[in-house]
């Protein structure tokens, strides 16, 4: 049996940032992945590094998903000196559109809660008109009545970004096990065991980051991460001439020119298949949202599935009957990446969580209801 | 789903490539004319600049973008010709017209 440092399950984004951190803080490991009959999340993401809509409610997700992007510009930077890929992360500030007044009154009641929430951290946001909106963005439509904007949003090639990770976590010493699904699991404290592809290897650490395999590999290491499925769909067109100069919550254009429109929020469980209608109603309110949008032809359209906690906020997590196991769970793998690589496996190679990660430990949905 | 090739008959439809008057078969592809007029690319690669000329022909591989009659980005490869059609070379990515 190989013996490591540390064993991550899960080869997607949430697991490479971990095990790219983990090997950057001298710890020999392991990073399991499935193989391509997985669902694979990172490869259908969207890639923006997001920020101002997240954490309503909840602001200690507010401040780490902030965190997170602040700490993208150092991550991507140190990826291209390590790996020389560069993952084309740029933070110009991002726009969420709203189409008519109702949508316009919606969006500044929620932000401005989220600037209550924030409280002495502080959330920087302005609530812009159409003139103020079209000025930063030509082209967008009538329909279009103002946007929220914030300074702290950002986007990113994310298959640069898997494709990164992988190399950095291999030349910085790690071993990629690819095409071993996780068969069996064993779990004693300081002694994890994972039998994957025929082989066992073993470990005093352990980080779950197998997106949706989560939910069953969990309890085995005294955890509980109930994540769900939710479907998006992208619909990706021509490339096309710089025409949009910040990315939108759904709209947004890559560094090579195509406009990328992913607009979907589907709970049809797991299912990877594509919509006409949904994927008609997404290409309609883009095209509402920037007119010329209509002139471009859509070239590349697919489906794939968010790795969702029940109420949206990603669940950390630390085994009490098992020190030494983690979970990660998230849907958010690009923007939480600067987090996961840079923070969070600090935390698990000094051994235990933050207490500031208390609040998203999967024992908040353990709440007896009230009688 | 499949479909049988037309006969090749006579090159009796005329197309304009970058400029060169060019007859192919009535049925044939805009990609087919430009192999016919012999140009060693008809597109330049949106980021890296490289030249590219039709090549899986099946409207996979995206190398045979033309500009065809005004329209740009199209897949000439999926066209079929007619008479008088404008094929021009597609230089990197398309413009947009956004005011």
């Amino acid at each position: 049996m190989k013996l490591f440092d540390a064993i991550v399950v899960g080869g997607g984004l949430v697991g490479a940032a971990i095990g790219y951190g983990l090997g950057r803080a001298g710890m020999q490991t392991a990073l399991v992945d499935e193989g391509d009959i997985a669902f694979r999340a990172s490869r259908g993401n969207f890639g923006l590094v997001w920020v101002q809509s997240k954490g309503l409610g909840a602001p200690h997700y507010q401040r780490w998903t902030r965190r997170s992007a602040d700490e993208w510009p150092l991550l991507a930077a140190e990826l291209f000196d390590r790996t020389g890929v560069a993952v084309g992360h740029e933070r110009p500030g991002g726009l969420h559109l709203c189409l008519g007044e109702a949508e316009f009154a919606e969006r500044s009641a929620r932000m401005e809660r989220m600037r209550v929430e924030s409280g002495n951290f502080g959330f920087k946001y302005r609530m812009l008109g159409h003139d103020e909106v079209a000025a930063m963005l030509p082209g967008i439509g009538p329909a279009v009545t103002g946007a929220s904007f914030t300074p702290y949003d950002g986007h990113a090639n994310s298959l640069a970004l898997l494709h990164a990770l992988h190399r950095g976590f291999v030349a910085g010493g790690g071993s990629y096990l690819p095409n071993r699904r996780v068969t069996d699991a064993a779990a004693a404290t300081g002694n994890f065991r994972i039998g994957a592809g025929g082989e066992a290897i073993a470990a005093p650490v352990v980080v779950l980051a197998a997106g949706l395999g989560n939910a069953e590999l969990a309890p085995v290491f005294g955890l509980s991460a109930p994540v769900v499925p939710q479907r998006g769909q992208i619909l990706v067109t021509e490339r096309a001439a710089r025409v949009m100069a910040m990315p939108t919550t759904t709209v947004r254009q890559t560094l090579e020119g195509g406009i990328m429109i992913g607009d979907s929020q589907e709970d049809v469980g797991f299912d990877t298949g594509q919509r006409p209608d949904v994927m008609a109603a997404m290409a309609r309110r883009a095209v509402l949202s920037f007119s010329w949008l209509a002139e471009l032809q859509v070239v590349r359209a697919w489906a794939a599935l968010r790795v969702m906690p029940p109420d949206g906020v990603p669940i950390y997590d630390q085994s009490e009957r098992f020190p030494g196991a983690f979970t990660a769970n998230c849907h958010s793998g690009v923007t939480l990446a600067g987090a996961h690589a840079n923070v969070f496996a600090a935390m698990v190679a000094a051994g235990a969580l933050d207490p500031m990660m208390a609040p998203f430990s999967a024992r908040r949905f353990d709440v007896p209801a009230a009688a | 789903m499949f479909r049988r090739r037309p006969e090749p008959g006579a090159a009796t439809v005329a197309v304009v490539v970058e400029g060169r008057d060019v007859r192919v078969p009535d049925g044939a592809s805009a990609a087919a004319a430009v192999l016919l007029a012999g140009l060693a690319a008809i597109r330049d690669t949106p980021v890296g600049g490289a030249p590219r000329a039709p090549y899986c022909l099946m409207g996979v591989c995206f190398d045979c973008l033309a500009e065809i009659d005004g329209i740009p980005n199209r897949q000439s490869c999926m066209v079929t010709v007619a008479p008088g059609m404008r094929i021009a070379r597609q230089r990197g990515r398309r413009a947009v017209d956004a005011e």
